[in-house]
């Protein structure tokens, strides 16, 4: 039997593919976190964007307006978060919990007209390239904006972080808060939009899900992605190229496990679908097991309030 | 003109006082939304939280799904109290079941009065053996707890399913997603005739008075209070901080093993696909909304019990989506976390001379 190399390609492709709505999640909650915020309402954002989307692409017909307007909803629905966390100083993680819980349940009510309506076809950039190099050709070429935008996204957020003032305003923030304030550093204003950045990729990466991906609604369709993607942001050690190589193994495992399926491999379906979240565990535990690397790459004041005495 | 000033000290009596604003606000936020989607707001709140308990079957329908809420609740509160992140109860519950399932399988078309304790007992063993996994990493592996705990529940319900479809699936069961029919002498025995609910009530209510027990009389008790104000202070002062991690995983794992039991044991029998609508995170927001507290947690369980009947209820009569319960439940524990301001912060109105 040959292998066609251009399948090896569209393997690839389909892994990167995958890997997308994961890397836009992880670098807008890197963001969050660094500034000190922990916000484990990634998944609750992330479907609240999904519907948003895919509503305002049936509605309006418009992609761009759905793409921003996903981007928006995730925007609105971690301002209550940032309000809650930032301006009456409540828990992260209670926060977070509660954003998600609300976010399901908000997202299937808006979606029950939804369920069912098949999605639009989007457009892909570089279609006529995919053929003229074997291999590389469609793993490069023919693939959607978003796409583009996820896989640049790691090292202009490395950039952001290490190479400008904000960036450097920011991790200011989320290492030490209490000299940052001294500085003069509103933090509080910081970390909310912060906070409203991580809504906003995370509402990205669920529009991704529902017009690109899938393409259509589905109820509870996140299945647990804005999960791992906080577990991504852990696996990079707050490193937005790390995050990249997380997200490219956690895709591959997803389309392992379709491919495994599909040439008969007889393992029960439902432990290669458990695959992504035990290897998760796995390598949280290999990541965390030094403590002294995590606590060092750890933003110091990270799910810590701030609050300065009037 | 409005001043905000700290209190010096967090106010006791606006402690018992918030939960209840946040129903009130929840309430309030709830009619808006069903005004939005074109409901009368009176007559849908009515549907929601009335009508569904208004008769004795209503009742006994709020009991059952409070006890679940309640059980798995007390358990989440050692966790909480002593700053441990458990939010995979919903794993535990499903473990939790398997275990007891399976156990209750081994007894099928067998009965004896001994055979119920062990299938109690087996249930709260596998969730205890679920949740050591998160506390094991944690303790030993510096493992972040929420995300173990949370990845478990995907992989214990893939479990469950991969059972049910596949090596436990009933032979006479035309291919089903459902095991056999428990033996009688492996089941909780019903309440009242015609009624559903059964005693695994009695399950919850050992726990709550368990828990007050432990955590107001005992030297664990104090131990977890003073963990969960400091860390830091738990640490000077001696405290053995890993075992007692480990501790309190066990008896929430073993909780929501319990409730796990109740759901599969009780009117239903036999273990199938989905054996809870996510008691696990509901409960979360169950132990918030009790304050931690063994008393409050009862009054709460009955509170977020009611948003699962009556988005049935409101479902079937004004085909109002059944999610806006998981949306009441989110708000609940929104307005809940917001009216803890008032805990810390007086709002003084000045300026207004008299």
């Amino acid at each position: 039997m040959i292998i066609d190399i251009n399948f090896i390609g569209l393997i690839i492709a389909s892994i990167m593919a995958s890997a997308v709505p994961l890397i836009l999640a992880s670098c807008g909650e890197l963001i969050t976190e660094r500034s000190g915020v922990l916000n484990l309402g990634v998944e609750g954002m992330m479907i609240i964007g999904a519907i948003s989307g895919f509503a305002l692409m049936t509605v309006t017909g418009s992609l761009i307006i759905a793409i921003f307007g996903a981007m928006l909803a995730g925007v609105l629905i971690s301002t209550i978060f940032a309000f809650l966390t930032q301006t009456l100083i409540t828990n992260h993680v209670a926060t977070g919990l509660a954003l998600t819980i609300f976010g399901i349940g908000i997202s299937a009510m808006i979606g029950k007209n939804f369920v069912g309506i098949p999605g639009k076809e989007f457009p892909v950039l570089f279609e006529g390239l995919k053929d003229t190099i074997p291999l590389i050709g469609p793993i490069l070429f023919g693939h959607s904006i978003v796409f583009y935008f996820a896989f640049a996204l790691p090292f202009m957020t490395n950039y952001f972080l290490k190479k400008t003032k904000i960036g450097l305003i920011v991790r200011a923030v989320g290492d030490s808060p209490v000299s940052a304030s001294n500085q003069g550093i509103k933090v509080r204003f910081v970390r909310y939009l912060c906070i409203l950045y991580g809504g906003a990729m995370s509402g990205l990466a669920g529009a991704y899900l529902s017009m690109i991906y899938t393409p259509q609604w589905i109820e509870n369709m996140t299945g647990g992605r804005g999960w791992i993607a906080l577990a991504l942001v852990v696996f990079s050690t707050w490193n937005p190229i790390k995050i990249l190589i997380g997200a490219m193994i956690f895709g591959g495992l997803t389309i392992i496990q379709f491919h495994m399926q599909a040439i008969g491999v007889r393992i029960p379906v439902q432990f290669l679908t458990a695959l992504p979240y035990i290897v998760t565990i796995i390598v949280l535990v290999v990541i965390s097991r030094d403590s002294r690397k995590i606590r060092l790459s750890t933003p110091s004041s990270l799910g810590k309030s701030f609050h300065k005495d009037n | 003109m409005i001043k905000i000033v700290k209190r010096d000290q967090p106010s006791r009596a606006i402690f018992f006082f918030t939960p209840v604003l946040a129903i009130f606000l929840t309430l309030v936020s709830g009619g808006l939304i069903f005004f939005i989607l074109g409901f009368k707001p009176f007559e849908a709140l009515k549907f929601f939280f009335i009508i569904p308990i208004a008769d004795k079957y209503g009742f006994s329908e709020l009991l059952l799904k409070a006890t679940p809420l309640c059980l798995i609740a007390i358990g989440l509160s050692f966790c909480f109290k002593s700053n441990n992140w458990n939010i995979g109860a919903e794993g535990q519950l499903t473990f939790g079941a398997i275990v007891s399932g399976g156990v209750a399988l081994l007894f099928y078309e067998q009965e004896g009065f001994y055979i119920l304790p062990i299938v109690i007992l087996a249930g709260a063993i596998g969730g205890m053996l679920y949740a050591s996994i998160p506390a094991i990493l944690k303790t030993y592996f510096n493992t972040n707890e929420i995300l173990v705990s949370l990845m478990l529940v995907y992989v214990s319900k893939l479990i469950l399913d991969y059972l049910v479809v596949g090596p436990w699936s009933n032979p006479e069961g035309f291919n089903f997603p459902e095991t056999r029919q428990f033996s009688d002498s492996a089941k909780l025995p019903l309440l009242f005739e015609g009624l559903r609910i059964h005693a695994g009530i009695f399950l919850a209510l050992a726990a709550v008075i368990v828990s007050w027990f432990v955590f107001y009389k005992t030297y664990l008790g104090f131990q977890m209070k003073v963990s969960g104000f400091s860390l830091k202070t738990a640490k000077y002062a001696g405290y053995k901080g890993k075992k007692m991690i480990i501790l309190v995983f066990l008896i929430s794992g073993a909780c929501a093993g319990l409730a796990g039991v109740g759901e599969i044991t009780g009117p239903i029998g036999q273990l199938h696909r989905e054996i809870s609508p996510d008691y696990g995170f509901t409960a979360i927001i169950v132990a918030f909304l009790g304050r931690l507290h063994p008393v409050g947690i009862i009054f709460a369980s009955l509170v977020v019990a009611i948003t699962y009947l009556g988005a049935e209820t409101a479902q079937i009569f004004m085909q109002i989506p059944k999610y806006t319960g998981q949306v009441f439940q989110g708000m609940i524990l929104f307005f809940l976390l917001a009216s803890d301001y008032l805990l810390f912060f007086k709002i003084k109105f000045i300026g207004s001379k008299k």
